[in-house]
């Protein structure tokens, strides 16, 4: 591996900003990686070599004529394919946007080119953002690099597959109930959920726009909080964008957690569980208590009702979201006899099973008749979620759990049954509800080699304590975040 | 909870997806499925508690009533599968608004 | 409105027992809903500018195209007027209210969803005072809401000779969608079922028409849609409470179809309950042309629109202080100003309601502060302003004839410079933009001669040129007079004294009689 794409993104720029290497070679050596691997990985449904090697170019101008540049200068990054992209092709991973180019770009894709983040592809996800193992890709299921075998987790599983891959060092993804945490966890690298309204919704192509919020993943805690403050703060586009500067996450990040007081919530931590993820855990937990945290047992009693709330509440919203699809304005079209046949059958043709399953639970939740006793109800629910974390928060900073019951699971494991897949997130599903930020950080490895992933919690805007405990723990454990073993990227790119 | 054929085939007319008879068939078991599980949360007694939309309880978010600028001429219709004339062009339509 | 399922039952049994004149023995219940298209500058959720005609699809962005991961962000202004209306009727301005989303599909909605509020809309509970001709009536106003307007949609037939030609959406073979009107701002007023003939219908429009007008909200133009009305329509037997089964009568664009088509639905439900039959609760659609109504839709086909409040948006929360300062800030309102015009001018309600519905009011009261006399300041607008302004689709409220104006107008006809008929023709040059009417008159010497020596000449030559008819006056023949009047003004290009030529020719013609 050319050790430009084994370096994080701290280093690179300080590279960079040394004059010890150039933004071009930098990006030219990702690019070379990408070719090398992802015909194994399938991270990318489209790179952007040219685009990428014009932005790498313009930044070395600019560094040689001692202009300004911007804090990810020269670091090459994965764009999860639901961020519009001017002109650029943005399917969300669906036939039904195969072809589509945006007219605008993103907030997160501006803020992203003004900090001269060289977007090097658009990554591969489930069909618009509904999955947990990236196999609903309209085009091609994205590999585990720890276990080609394997799945990523989804949604986000290009992106993060990228970043473990050593494709990028950064990645951008999204996390609606779980979409950047999980494949985080399965992949082995951190993967952050922020608070809820901190990073801008515009140009994010909505599943559930109460949960959906954009996430940075890195291989390191540093690189994640460099990304995410480039990219949170307010947006006037946004209704729902909270009006808070981005948050400084540099001057916590090695505070450490000497009489932090880090809650294990109980429910979290019960059946399950799979063994090697339990021992891994555990251990990373008991790290804590070594580094001088107070680790107690918390209770967060509606947390278990997560899954159900959720199901009922982004299946509603996604069945109203996705009704632009309709053949009329942009993106595919079937045609048909009449207006209606021909939505319905560009409808039909243009979703994938799941996004069709979703639109259908949440059509039925939200008709006459249900709306109480489904909708109404799981946002009572939430209401319960959200009192069921305050009333923790008062004795904890933060809260840890595993982030995923199980590490990565094969391909078409659990494509025949959805409910099981749909339990990938029960442990991340509750942040989402409540609006708060949750990182995944990777802790160990369980006994067949695959990556566990810690999730941690912290109140609405506490992103700062978040990176800061989590930065503690990652120093401690010095995780080898290289994919390695049977059936893993090394073994086959070797 | 457990859905009928029509149950399916009305809530594929209201999301305007025009299911295959097998479709309808596997989606009436796994959406009997599905909210059987979500049906879980009928259980919590929660009539007095106020529903939750947002976390983050913001209100008033404005915009000034100052114009921007609109797409470029023909823009609009650059990614539409048929247009004619300036104008997104469908089928004829069966339903009244 | 509230349907009790066994009322229509009992209208029929009503209809059947009483057997004759039936028509007297049942009540109209109706209620209206109005749509107002606002005139903010930009649309309700996107900077898109607000403006007609040009070409399709040009004032367009992807929040107001639907196009993905665009979001909404409400307009303030729209907020205000909603605030404003909602105070002008007397309504409550919710401390919170919501945007919802109403989903159905339908080409004209570019996310197939409409944007509207629900069950907790900004305004609630107010009323409008209207007059007819039996009294005055007061008809509650359920709510306001706010609400994102569609595209249009144009129905395209082809013709074998002329081509693809627009038209009816039965027997089009495709359609044509443009999103320039797609996301303006709209005002739904839902009023209680409290009115009760067709003429009552129209006089509540007539009225909110006027406020809409007094408040600057829109232009409220019911012909281009800039203001829209559905009516909801029952029956029920004379003396009883419970409503009868409505039908929801749309497509009216004018007041006059408003009052035809109300009038020809109580005419339809009478006839049928009189004949025993059951009204069908439905929505019906207002043919113009030929002045009936068919069926649009059934209950059965009714829209199940799955709302849920709009996850994009946030609540509204007018917060005390503003809705107070723009209740202070309310301007005049219609009923008070007709008051006032009876009051301190001794205007006929007629006269100043005249005044209101054609815009003009606010002219009246400029043109009256800078002198001129109230009758006729309100005579000129009534008639020749509103009918010059009718003419030519001008505005009255753009018109540019500022109260001055109109003011020194009345002066010059007082004092003698103009005849009515000149100043007729003065006027036209001001609202064409020619200046003051003094300047008109000076640029055009339009000014009446009311010089006794020089109109002395030409009455002179008059007489002498037209003998016989003198003699006929001499003869006693008054009405001869008239050839001699008519040579004056010929001469004269029309702009002698009409008086002064009347009193010189008797005064020349009685001279010569007596000598």
């Amino acid at each position: 591996m050319h050790p430009l794409v084994a370096s994080d993104a701290v280093s690179l720029r300080m590279m960079l900003d040394n004059r010890e290497v150039s933004a071009t070679e930098i990006t030219q050596a990702h690019l070379d990686r990408i070719a090398e691997t992802d015909q194994h990985v399938s991270a990318f449904i489209r790179t952007l070599d040219q685009s990428a090697l014009d932005h790498a170019g313009d930044i070395d101008r600019r560094l040689s004529a001692g202009s300004r540049v911007g804090a990810l200068a020269g670091l090459p990054l994965a764009l999860k394919d639901i961020l519009c992209t001017k002109g650029v092709e943005t399917t969300c991973g669906s036939r039904m946007l195969q072809h589509y180019r945006p007219p605008y770009d993103a907030t997160v894709v501006r803020k992203l080119r003004e900090a001269d983040a060289i977007v090097v592809g658009k990554a591969n996800m489930d069909e618009f953002a509904m999955g947990s193992s990236c196999e609903n890709s309209a085009f091609f299921p994205t590999r585990n690099p720890w276990d080609l075998e394997r799945v990523p987790g989804g949604s986000s599983g290009g992106s993060v597959a990228a970043v473990a891959a050593n494709n990028v060092p950064l990645g951008i993804g999204t996390d609606t109930g779980g979409s950047v945490r999980q494949p985080a966890a399965l992949c082995g690298v951190v993967g952050v959920k922020p608070t809820y309204g901190l990073v801008s919704r515009f140009g994010l192509i909505a599943f559930a726009s109460s949960l959906d919020q954009v996430g940075p993943i890195a291989r390191t805690v540093g690189d994640a909080a460099e990304l995410l403050e480039a990219i949170a703060g307010h947006d006037p586009r946004d209704a729902t964008s909270i009006p808070t500067e981005a948050p400084d996450l540099h001057s916590a990040l090695e505070a450490g957690v000497e009489g932090l007081r880090v809650g294990v919530v109980r429910e979290f931590m019960g059946e399950g569980m799979a063994d090697g993820v339990r021992q891994v855990v555990t251990a990373a937990i008991d790290r804590f208590a070594a580094l001088g945290a107070e680790v107690v047992d918390v209770s967060l009693p509606h947390a278990g009702y997560g899954v159900s709330a959720y199901y009922l509440i982004a299946p509603s919203e996604c069945s109203s979201n996705l009704s632009r699809y309709d053949g009329v304005r942009y993106g595919l079209r079937v045609d048909g006899e009449t207006t209606e046949q021909m939505m319905a059958s560009t409808r039909e043709a243009g979703f994938g099973r799941e996004v069709k399953r979703r639109i259908m639970i949440g059509t039925y939740a939200l008709s006459a008749g249900y709306y109480d006793a489904y909708y109404a109800q799981a946002q009572r629910v939430r209401t319960l979620i959200i009192r069921d974390y305050e009333a923790a928060y008062a004795g904890c900073d933060v809260l840890v759990s595993p982030t995923s019951p199980t590490t990565a699971f094969k391909l078409g494991e659990r494509a025949a049954d959805p409910l099981a897949m749909y339990l990938s997130d029960v442990y991340t599903i509750p942040s989402n509800l409540a609006g708060a930020p949750a990182l995944s950080l990777p802790v160990g490895l369980d006994h067949d080699g695959l990556p566990v992933g810690l999730q941690l919690m912290a109140p609405v805007l506490g992103e700062p304590v978040l990176f800061r405990a989590a930065r503690a723990l990652e120093r401690e454990l010095a995780i080898d975040s290289t994919p390695r073993g049977p059936g893993s990227l090394a073994q086959v790119a070797a | 909870m457990s859905l009928s054929t029509d149950d399916v085939r009305h809530v594929a007319r209201l999301a305007r997806l025009a299911l295959s008879d097998q479709e309808v068939e596997s989606l009436r078991g796994e959406l009997s499925d599905i909210l059987a599980y979500a049906d879980k949360i009928s259980e919590i007694a929660a009539a007095d508690v106020p529903p939750t939309s947002h976390a983050y309880p913001l209100r008033n978010v404005y915009r000034d009533d100052i114009p921007q600028p609109s797409l470029p001429a023909d823009e609009a219709t650059a990614a539409a599968p048929q247009a004619e004339e300036g104008r997104f062009r469908v089928p004829r339509i069966v339903e009244e608004p | 409105m509230s349907v009790a399922p066994d009322a229509s039952t009992q209208a029929q049994r009503a209809a059947r027992d009483s057997g004759v004149e039936q028509a007297a023995r049942f009540e109209a219940v109706i209620g209206l809903e109005v749509h107002v298209e606002l005139n903010t500058a930009t649309k309700m959720f996107c900077g898109c500018a607000i403006d007609f005609g040009g070409e399709p699809n040009v004032r367009t962005c992807p929040v107001c195209l639907g196009q993905p991961g665009s979001l909404p962000m409400i307009n303030v202004k729209a907020v205000e007027y909603a605030i404003r209306l909602g105070l002008a009727l007397g309504c409550d301005i919710a401390p919170s209210s919501q945007f919802h989303r109403k989903n159905y599909f339908y080409p004209d909605m570019p996310k197939n969803y409409q944007i509207s509020q629900y069950d907790v809309p900004i305004c609630l509970g107010g009323q409008l005072e209207v007059a007819t001709a039996d009294g005055s009536r007061r008809v509650g106003i359920t709510r306001v809401h706010m609400e994102e307007d569609t595209g249009k949609t144009i129905h395209m037939a082809v013709h074998s000779e002329r081509g693809a030609i627009s038209g009816r959406i039965h027997g089009a073979e495709y359609s044509l969608v443009d999103y320039n009107r797609a996301g303006i701002p709209l005002l739904e007023v839902v009023s209680e079922p409290d009115i009760r003939s067709a003429e009552q219908a129209r006089a509540y429009l007539t009225e909110l028409r006027a406020i809409v007008l007094a408040l600057e909200i829109s232009d409220a133009k019911l012909e281009e849609g800039s203001m829209r009305c559905d009516a909801n329509v029952s029956l029920r037997p004379v003396g009883h409470s419970v409503f009868g089964t409505r039908v929801e009568v749309k497509n009216m664009n004018s007041l006059r179809s408003l009052g035809r088509a109300i009038d020809h639905e109580i005419a339809r439900q009478t006839e049928l309950l009189s004949s025993g039959q059951p009204i069908v609760q439905e929505t019906r659609h207002w043919n113009e042309d030929t002045a009936t109504t068919s069926t649009l839709r059934a209950k059965e086909e009714v829209f199940d629109y799955r709302y849920f409040s709009d996850p994009d948006l946030v609540p509204v929360e007018p917060d005390s202080d503003w809705v107070a300062r723009l209740r202070a800030e309310l301007v005049e309102l219609p009923a008070a100003r007709r008051s006032r015009y009876a009051a301190e001018h001794g205007l006929a309600p007629g006269t100043a309601a005249l005044l209101q519905s054609s815009g003009l009011a606010g002219r009246f009261d400029e043109a009256v502060s800078a002198g001129a006399p109230p009758a006729e300041a309100a005579k000129w607008l009534t008639n020749e302003v509103a009918a010059w302004c009718n003419e030519r689709s001008v505005d009255p409220v753009t018109a540019a004839l500022p109260g001055a104006h109109l003011a020194e107008l009345t002066r010059l006809v007082a004092d003698g410079t103009l005849s009515t008929k000149l100043a007729r023709e003065v006027l036209e040059a001001v609202l064409a933009g020619e200046g003051s009417p003094g300047e008109v008159v000076a640029a055009r010497g339009l000014a009446q001669i009311s010089d006794t020596g020089a109109l002395g000449a030409v009455v002179d030559t008059a007489i002498a040129g037209n003998a016989a008819a003198a003699q006929r006056v001499r003869d006693g023949n008054t009405k001869a007079i008239g050839a001699l009047v008519g040579a004056v003004m010929r001469a004269t290009k029309g702009q002698a004294n009409p008086g002064l030529v009347n009193e010189l020719l008797q005064a020349r013609l009685k001279q010569a009689g007596e000598r």
